[in-house]
């Protein structure tokens, strides 16, 4: 029997159907109140008069929070957060705590009332008079003050600056252009939101639309002063997140807020403040060269991103594929960072490689035009089984297989080298393809299992499930390591008081807990087995262990099957009305994102996880094919088809996996084709504000989209064998469109998106 | 969004006389933009008077032609049989806009009076003559890529976002008003929108307290060869970056009545009527289609971000004459 | 007593479950308990998708804890009150509400029937879909004082006790949202779809509006373009389909998925 990898339905779909499904906002308590903050007008300066009087005045109010009377937070200090696992605050600025305004909408007091009603509406009457001062709004404005930055999320960032001057200039062939990505929006459909709810002055639970209740609870304890096991998070249901769910400064406001009224308090940000306040994806003007011999070899990869950042030590790393892609005997990538008294950028689904592979994929099939190569062709020519950086061999890696049998399944064969070769009545077709990629991690995890004697077991970590599938797959690794039916598993996520686990980001989740699932169930089986054994009327009494197998809630002796002692006869005899036991995963790099619990010590390291990495580089690897239909004189542009071929490892649930993959996908299109935040360079403020202005994808823009898994489990990622899936989806895809737009029509569109008025 | 208080209005009449005793008194349709604009705060009514149970929500055949109710649903008018079969392009331009769920709520008096989606309209922090007179137009020198091409004043560059009325402004349509103490009157779609002007404040030329009775559609000989266009950022549930009604009549092969007007190119629906003098008596013929709108956009005045707009315009008129000649059978450019 | 993993209490819920599955069965079960081929007939049901669509003792585990607990009291003071009378899901309602208040916000905050979403609360994305009177319409720009006498459906409505209303199944079945956040508008959504369709409804990709005459049979396309109200950014968009395809056509539509090597 083996439920992994079963395309099986969603254990919590039902109670997503049916309208059960609790999401942060939604965990009302009794005499809870309700919070709407105040934003800042101007964006950059300070404020100079700040008066409440008509606010207090207004219906229902009962307090206004602002720098004036807010409680003192811990000041920023990265090294003790780090030491707190409280590093990554969205912003790194601790709310109310002084005049100051570093971007328009920054939260500068929040207003709190019975209704939401009511503290929408008191919330106008805040008169705030500002200093302002001179801002920098825009990026190309600002160039001219760019900074080369020394660290990119801990790595150098600047790689081998100048080293392919010469190479490229000696090349037989060269491409060197410039791709431009805008400013982009997250938008997960359920606004960030939380409730907190204070016990006493030092115990907080904060019910909170998050992808990590640990690092929430860990940075919500250190910057309110609380000690870390008197937060709790829960989080059962979040809806989306994308990367934009860590902690955002709401979370830290409503904690102030209601500890002020002395009642819980609710605070759901609105669509406009999910413009300004929870982080997007920065803008990048990327330059790339690419140099090749006579026979299409490349001989050099540069690739230079100019971008911005405020409030944070994050900023787009869209150089990161260009470090991994390709055989080339030399490659640099570079960085150029100015700050903007813009809202402050993050993590958004694939950081770095969705606008990278936008350029690099872009260029890659300017040269394979300029060589006469197919682009599929002069990929594989290229391509490198190792890490170009460090020589590891890939842990698994298809790549190759990814661009053969994707070429075969779409019909690439039928695509011509020029374009303009295929009409479909007024409309342009063209092909394009481009190479997905993304990092495969994995990070500390503890996970506890328990079974009580009537067979139920529960699968206990403080991982999150963001629409992910991360209950349902738990739940399958479980019942295949257990041997019971997966509708006796209950999986319980989404809570900071279970075994840490890491934020739901970064594709490494099942990476990440899944081994540990898997040998916290191997123990648990391992003591029910030793209790057989020693017991004197079972039917294993005095067997070898490895004489010893299990299914269906049975342990039973190889061979003899009729020799069986079910788990619960071996627990009642035994007097045993529950067992658990516990393990932990460790991370590839030590770096994990976990915060300590106390509530499940691990009784035994699992072994032998740790000893690849010094010997391989984990990173998942695909190849997107896409058609598209070009109306040339209106300029719009629709894809008609869509094939994704992923190598990731091993498929949990081919369900949830394809879900998983066609999302991505759709998030691609959407930052191809729509998808953009401008600024008004005078103000500053985004002028793109809802969602009736930030296009996302809708139904009809959906083109059919054909999955195919390698499907080969990753030897070393881990036992399980899954790298994640979450990300890698998104990535080559907004190249692969451009691609087939230019094959359509011979127009080369370097600046995203791909809006109609690109094309006339 | 601010305190108001709320009333349900049981005849016209006594809806009327509230709103025009209450200069903050506003008429709530099916409240798909006025809420919105309320909880933007762009919008403050001190009073609302729910018009949505009057009896005015009837589609029906007059002596020349026929009359939908001002409060009758989008989605109630776009599906009824005498519009579907006489005024196809009606239903196409109402299908054309917003959401199955928004075309059930809105109301078509609703429709008329919505407001422009100009992001400085939207943002109380920046400045904008519609909404706050005398504050600036921030679009002018601003973000102006879904701006006015035509009939633009320095006060005001905003465009008029309804699909709806677009084809009524292309089927010569009539508005029933009813104003205080059971004043009637009628305006001709053609003036009931305006230009910004030194008054952008003004949408349209209804006088405070006045509601929409009916619109009315005159019998024409359309029906047989109309088309809405819409050119949008994605492929539904998005406002026009340029639309398209076209309606034709033909006589052999000779054009012998023609009525094209522009969406998402003005504060109000654009008539091309330069275009649809030229196209008179000629063969209906794609060259000429190309050739009348390219006079039509001569007049055309782009801002910084919208030149676009000139040349997409010009093709899509084409294109929707050709689509009327086609009977108006879908073509993918939606 | 071996292989008799027991279940010991069975709820009403779980005993559905078990019946549907196994009906010829289930007295055996009650009575002499869960028996080994009991087990293994249930384990194949996992290993189809069809448990999960029944997975009722999970639901009871992670729904909210405060379902069922009495509904708040309306906040003190309320400018500009407005009573309202109107029917919920098939039970009569009655409020005081702020005049402010939008349908949504009462059904979330006061009627503690949170399934209805507030995803933009500007009607921009659908996540907030309700019936009214039989027709979808966005509840979080319907003011709650416009709602008197109404007639009100959210999802809560939507299945029969226990059994799902075939839109929820199939959503289910073809995995038609991800995060969840959306689903209960897409479903509501799609519900009033299949009225709509039936009463013959023309959609912008209706291929020629003076067709009249029902009900209409959908394409793929007319169910896209009749969905592109409600927004769903996880991308659960063709599986969206599939689900409504499957209720609309009144049969079986495969699941999609496939390795590359052309196994499932």
């Amino acid at each position: 029997m083996s439920e992994t990898g079963k395309p099986i339905s969603r254990i919590d779909g039902r109670l997503k159907v049916t309208g059960k499904a609790t999401y942060a906002a939604e965990f009302n308590q009794p005499t809870m109140a309700y919070a709407f903050p105040v934003r800042a007008t101007i964006a950059k300066g300070r404020i100079t008069a700040l008066d409440d009087a008509a606010v207090k005045k207004e219906p229902g109010v009962i307090s206004v929070v602002s720098y004036k009377n807010a409680p003192k937070l811990k000041p920023l200090d990265m090294q003790a957060q780090a030491k707190a696992g409280a590093a990554f605050l969205g912003e790194n600025l601790p709310p109310l705590q002084d005049n100051k305004v570093y971007y328009p909408g920054q939260f500068i007091a929040v207003v709190v009332a019975e209704s939401y009603e009511q503290a929408r509406a008191a919330a106008y009457k805040l008169k705030v008079r500002y200093a302002a001062e001179k801002a920098a709004t825009d990026l190309k404005t600002e160039l001219p003050n760019s900074r080369k930055p020394a660290k990119l999320m801990g790595e150098e960032a600047q790689v081998n600056g100048g080293k392919t001057t010469a190479p490229l200039a000696q090349s037989a062939h060269r491409v060197e252009n410039t791709y431009s990505t805008p400013a982009e929006h997250h938008h997960p459909m359920e606004p960030h939101a939380t409730v907190a709810v204070w016990e006493g002055a030092d115990k907080l639970t904060l019910y909170d639309a998050t992808q990590g209740v640990g690092l929430t609870g860990a940075i919500a304890a250190y910057f309110l002063g609380l000690q870390p096991e008197n937060v709790r998070v829960i989080a059962p249901f979040v809806g989306g997140g994308f990367g934009s769910k860590g902690l955002w400064l709401h979370t830290l406001l409503v904690a102030m807020a209601a500890k002020a009224a002395g009642r819980p308090v609710k605070l759901a940000l609105t669509r406009q403040m999910m413009q300004t306040n929870v982080g997007h994806r920065a803008a990048t003007i990327q330059r790339v060269s690419l140099g090749t011999d006579t026979a299409g070899t490349l001989t050099a990869v540069r690739h230079h991103t100019d971008t911005y950042n405020n409030l944070t030590e994050f900023f787009e790393p869209s150089g990161k594929q260009s470090l991994v892609l390709y055989k080339a005997p030399v490659r640099e990538v570079t960085y150029g960072l100015v700050k903007l008294d813009r809202s402050t950028p993050t993590f958004m689904r694939a950081p770095g490689e969705t606008p990278g592979t936008f350029a690099l994929e872009s260029a890659m099939d300017e040269m394979a035009y300029k060589l006469k190569m197919d682009p599929v062709a002069f990929r594989i020519a290229n391509h490198t089984a190792q890490d170009p950086m460090n020589g590891h061999d890939f842990s698994s890696e298809f790549l190759v297989d990814c661009y053969r049998i994707g070429a075969e399944k779409f019909g690439w064969s039928a695509r011509s080298m020029e374009p303009r070769q295929k009409r479909n009545g007024k409309y342009l077709v063209g092909y394009g393809m481009a190479t997905a990629t993304y990092p495969g991690g994995r990070s500390a995890a503890t996970v506890k299992v328990s079974m009580t004697a009537s067979g139920d077991v529960t699968v206990m970590t403080a991982s999150i499930d963001i629409g992910t599938g991360t209950y349902t797959v738990l739940a399958q690794t479980a019942a295949d390591a257990l041997g019971v039916p997966v509708n006796r598993i209950q999986v319980k996520i989404g809570d900071s008081s279970l075994p840490p686990a890491p934020l739901a980001g970064g594709s490494q989740t099942t990476a990440s807990i899944h081994p540990a699932a898997l040998e916290a169930c191997v123990l648990l089986r391992k003591e029910l087995t030793a209790l057989a054994i020693a017991d004197s009327s079972s039917k294993l009494y005095g067997r070898a262990s490895d004489e010893i197998n299990y299914t269906n809630g049975n342990l039973f002796i190889i061979g003899d099957e009729k020799k069986t002692d079910a788990y619960a006869d071996i627990m009642s005899r035994a007097k045993r009305g529950e067992m658990e036991a516990c393990a932990t995963t460790q991370p590839v790099s030590g770096a994990g994102l976990t915060v300590p619990s106390a509530l499940c010590t691990p009784r035994e390291a699992p072994a032998e996880q740790n000893s690849d990495d010094k010997h391989y580089a984990f990173h998942s690897f695909g190849a997107q094919f896409a058609e598209v239909w070009v109306d040339e004189d209106l300029g719009t542009i629709r894809v008609k088809r869509f094939t994704s071929v992923q190598d990731v490892g091993r498929i949990m649930n081919e369900k949830t996996a394809r879900s998983q993959v066609i999302g991505g996908v759709i998030f691609g299109i959407g930052a191809a084709l729509m998808e953009a935040t401008d600024y008004d360079k005078r103000w500053g403020s985004p002028v793109v504000r809802t969602l009736a202005d930030y296009h996302v994808p809708v139904n009809l823009d959906v083109p059919p989209i054909n999955v195919h898994f390698i499907g080969k489990p990753d030897p070393h990622i881990s036992p399980i064998g899954a790298r994640g899936i979450g990300e890698i989806g998104i990535t080559g895809v907004a190249a692969a469109i451009a691609n087939a737009v230019f094959n359509a029509t011979g127009k080369r569109l370097r600046d995203l998106p791909l809006t109609p008025d690109k094309l006339m | 969004m601010r305190p108001f208080n709320y009333s349900n209005a049981g005849e016209p009449a006594t809806a009327i006389a509230t709103v025009s005793a209450n200069p903050g008194a506003k008429f709530l349709g099916g409240g798909t933009n006025l809420v919105d604009l309320m909880k933007e705060d762009v919008m403050h009514p001190s009073a609302l008077v729910d018009i949505t149970r009057l009896k005015l929500a009837d589609v029906a055949k007059t002596a020349t032609g026929v009359t939908i109710g001002g409060t009758a649903t989008n989605s109630f008018t776009a599906n009824h049989e005498l519009i579907r079969k006489n005024y196809p392009l009606l239903s196409m331009a109402i299908l054309a806009g917003a959401s199955a769920q928004i075309r059930n709520m809105a109301t078509n008096g609703g429709n008329l009076n919505q407001r422009t989606r100009c992001t400085y309209f939207y943002d109380v922090n920046l400045p904008c003559n519609k909404r706050e007179p005398g504050s600036g137009c921030g679009a002018l020198k601003g973000v102006n890529r879904n701006h006015a091409i035509f009939g633009w004043s320095e006060k005001c560059v905003a465009v008029y976002p309804s699909d709806m009325a677009i084809a009524l402004a292309a089927l010569d349509a009539v508005v029933h008003v009813e104003g205080n103490n059971n004043v009637k009157r009628t305006i001709n779609f053609a003036d009931f929108h305006r230009l910004p002007g030194d008054t952008p404040e003004k949408d349209n030329n209804l006088k405070p307290g006045e509601l929409i009775l009916s619109i009315e559609l005159p019998a024409n000989d359309f029906a047989e060869r109309s088309y809405y266009l819409k050119i949008r950022e994605r492929s539904s549930y998005a406002f026009a970056l340029v639309s398209v009604a076209a309606a034709m009549a033909l006589e052999g092969n000779r054009i012998k009545q023609v009525r094209i007007a522009l969406g998402g190119v003005a504060h109000k629906p654009w008539r091309a009527s330069v275009a649809e003098k030229w196209l008179i008596g000629k063969e209906a013929t794609e060259t000429n289609f190309r050739a009348a709108a390219e006079v039509e956009l001569k007049n055309a005045r782009p801002l910084e971000h919208n030149k676009f707009k000139v040349a997409m315009a010009q093709k899509a008129i084409a294109r929707a004459l050709q689509g009327a000649m086609q009977g108006g059978e879908y073509g993918l450019e939606g | 007593m071996e292989d008799q993993p027991k279940f010991p209490d069975l709820t009403d819920a779980e005993r559905k479950v078990l019946e549907d599955l196994m009906p010829d069965e289930m007295s055996e079960i009650i009575t002499s308990g869960m028996k080994r081929r009991h087990f293994l007939k249930l384990i194949t049901y996992t290993g189809t998708s069809l448990l999960a669509t029944h997975f009722i003792g999970i639901e009871q585990l992670m729904a909210r804890t405060t379902a069922g607990a009495p509904l708040p009291p309306p906040p003190t003071g309320i400018d500009n009150g407005v009573n309202v009378t109107f029917n919920v899901n098939g039970r009569a309602q009655k409020l005081l509400v702020d005049s402010r208040m939008t349908l949504l916000d009462a059904l979330r905050e006061r009627l503690a029937l949170t399934g209805s979403k507030k995803g933009c609360d500007h009607g921009q994305c659908g996540a907030c879909t309700v019936l009214i009177d039989g027709r979808r319409v966005l509840a979080c720009l319907t003011l709650a004082a416009t709602c008197e006498e109404k007639a009100v459906t959210t999802i809560e409505g939507l299945a029969k006790e226990e059994t799902l209303h075939p839109m929820q199944a199939a959503f289910i079945k073809h995995d038609g949202f991800q995060c969840g956040y959306c689903t209960p508008g897409q479903i509501c959504s799609a519900v009033a779809l299949m009225s709509e369709a039936k009463n013959g409804e023309a959609s912008y990709v209706t291929s020629n509006v003076r067709q009249t005459g029902k009900p209409v049979k959908l394409s793929d396309e007319e169910i896209q373009e009749r969905m592109s109200g409600n927004i769903c950014r996880c991308g659960a968009y063709p599986n969206i389909v599939d689900a409504i395809r499957e209720v609309h056509g009144d049969k079986a539509v495969a699941q999609v998925w496939q390795f590359a090597d052309g196994t499932i």
